[in-house]
């Protein structure tokens, strides 16, 4: 985990090549792993987040539920989403999602963000956002299938976790998996962690009454670098919302693929017609026009 | 307007005594409040648009300072265009004989207006400019306001988000399309056009020209056709 996996290879809003595309040797990609079935909800990850990134404390809300606050906030980017959930023989299961971005492979926000540099992945599947080069316009919001960005309103800038990204550029872990005190969060290469969850989720259905257990890696975003492990990976929408099969917006998909083009060709295309057209026809004469008269047009 | 007016104008050294009125003073401020506006909404909505004219944000303050203003100037735009629809709606309603000037379009793309059916006060290539904006804007409004406020949005709701930007960028990119063919037609394409727009008065020969009805009609000559 070193400084060279923070070199760029994706970049919002830019025109022109990646300038850390293919500059270095890849090493590995990162990945943070979350075993659901091992979280006990103490909310240590919650607090030591807010430590190391120094941001203040958010009001927190109750609502007949153990969770800190309805969502994450833009200055709460980790927490854990609680559900009571009553399985189909009766029993109860209080289930527990430590939430935050999901720093996929294909980001949804990067892709609809307008401001060059604003957000960025490096070669360690880190996606991060650069508050200094954001505009605010939001674009990121709507990008994103996690809704996981969020608004701040005095800064008018977007922020979210950044995996640590200054700690893992220094080869330590992120400060959520080093408060964790049950061993519920892993962290190290996707590899491994792909491993690990794999061996974990095996486990579950061949050890526990667990048949459904898997590991949330979603291909519609090409992957990403949190996995999670689930009782049930059938059902992710019963952890907090987890979405089934999360794409980028085909709504963002259209703006930024098709219509862009047509877009461009079209105006494009609108000013070359009317050079054409000026070439061609020229310019309007009044015909009728008496020559004292036509001097007055 | 009296004749006192037009015999001088503050700008233009050519006496306005022979000229005929075609746009208020209150219709001309406006209209170049909402073109003045809608330049400011096209520079900085083309700089979101494309990475590579994200330059143009630079001309008016940075990227930051063009999406503070944008929504906000796109409130002025609206204001204006609500002004220019209570000038201009009564004349803008197609009839007779825009539809036969319709038929006759391609002579008016060949500059062949000697071919053209006398038409009134707008032609109806103006009219649709003016409904194109009209419409165009109020979705502009609408979607805007949705990306304006995409934090509050609800995640529930966020087929809303989805809506708002394809809304947006469609409307813009209409309003673009007449954007460019009305400010090619205004400034190169028709002379006398520009100029009307800013004295407020056409020629003679101009109005017979390109609205012998609206000429028949404020000059009371040959009453014929109507």
């Amino acid at each position: 985990m070193s400084q060279a996996t923070l070199e760029i290879r994706r970049i919002s809003g830019h025109a022109g090549p990646v300038p850390g595309a293919r500059t270095q040797r890849q090493e590995y990609e990162v990945c943070k792993l979350v075993d659901t079935t091992t979280c006990i909800g103490c909310k240590a990850c919650e607090v030591a987040c807010l430590e190391w990134n120094g941001y203040p404390f958010s009001e927190t809300s109750f609502n007949n539920s153990y969770q800190t606050m309805p969502e994450p906030a833009w200055n709460y980017w980790n927490l854990i989403k609680f559900n009571e959930y009553e399985r189909e023989d009766g029993s109860l299961m209080l289930l527990m999602r430590k939430d935050q971005c999901m720093h996929c492979e294909d980001p949804g926000c990067l892709e609809a963000c307008p401001s060059d540099g604003a957000i960025v992945q490096y070669t360690n599947g880190i996606v991060d956002f650069q508050q200094d080069r954001c505009i605010g316009c939001g674009y990121c919001i709507t990008g994103c299938p996690f809704d996981i960005p969020k608004f701040n309103p005095a800064s008018k800038t977007v922020f979210k976790c950044t995996l640590c990204a200054d700690r893992v550029g220094q080869g330590l872990e992120p400060a959520c998996i080093k408060a964790c005190p049950t061993g519920c969060l892993h962290f190290g290469t996707k590899v491994e962690m792909k491993e690990l969850a794999e061996t974990r989720a095996q486990q579950l259905r061949e050890h526990s009454d667990f048949p459904n257990a898997g590991v949330y890696d979603p291909p519609g975003v090409g992957g990403t670098h949190v996995l999670y492990v689930l009782h049930d990976a059938t059902k992710p929408e019963i952890y907090g919302g987890l979405p089934a099969d999360p794409h980028i917006p085909w709504a963002v998909k259209l703006w930024k693929g098709p219509l862009k083009w047509l877009g461009n060709v079209a105006m494009v295309g609108g000013l070359l017609g009317i050079a054409v057209h000026f070439l061609r026809y020229g310019r309007k004469r009044i015909a009728d026009a008496q020559d004292e008269e036509r001097s007055q047009v | 307007m009296n004749e006192e007016t037009l015999t001088s104008h503050p700008f233009v050294s050519r006496s306005q005594a022979d000229r005929l009125p075609r746009y208020t003073l209150a219709e001309r401020i406006n209209h170049w409040l909402s073109a003045l506006t809608y330049m400011y909404l096209l520079v900085t909505g083309l700089g979101f648009w494309s990475p590579y004219l994200f330059w143009l944000t630079a001309l008016v303050g940075g990227g930051p300072v063009a999406r503070f203003w944008h929504p906000w100037v796109g409130l002025f735009f609206t204001v204006s265009v609500v002004v220019m629809y209570s000038h201009w709606r009564r004349d803008m309603h197609t009839n007779t004989a825009d539809r036969a000037w319709r038929q006759e379009i391609g002579h008016y793309i060949r500059n062949e207006d000697e071919h053209l059916p006398a038409v009134g006060k707008f032609n109806f290539g103006q009219k649709l400019w003016f409904w194109l904006m009209v419409y165009g804007t109020i979705l502009l409004l609408l979607s805007g306001i949705g990306l304006w406020l995409v934090d509050v949005i609800p995640w529930e709701l966020r087929a809303l988000r989805y809506a708002a930007i394809l809304v947006h960028v469609a409307a813009a990119l209409v309003t673009i399309g007449g954007f460019i063919i009305h400010v090619y037609m205004s400034t190169v394409l028709e002379e006398g056009s520009f100029s009307s727009m800013v004295e407020g008065t056409v020629s003679k020969p101009w109005a017979r020209h390109h609205h012998r009805l609206w000429y028949e009609q404020v000059t009371g000559k040959t009453g014929a056709k109507q």
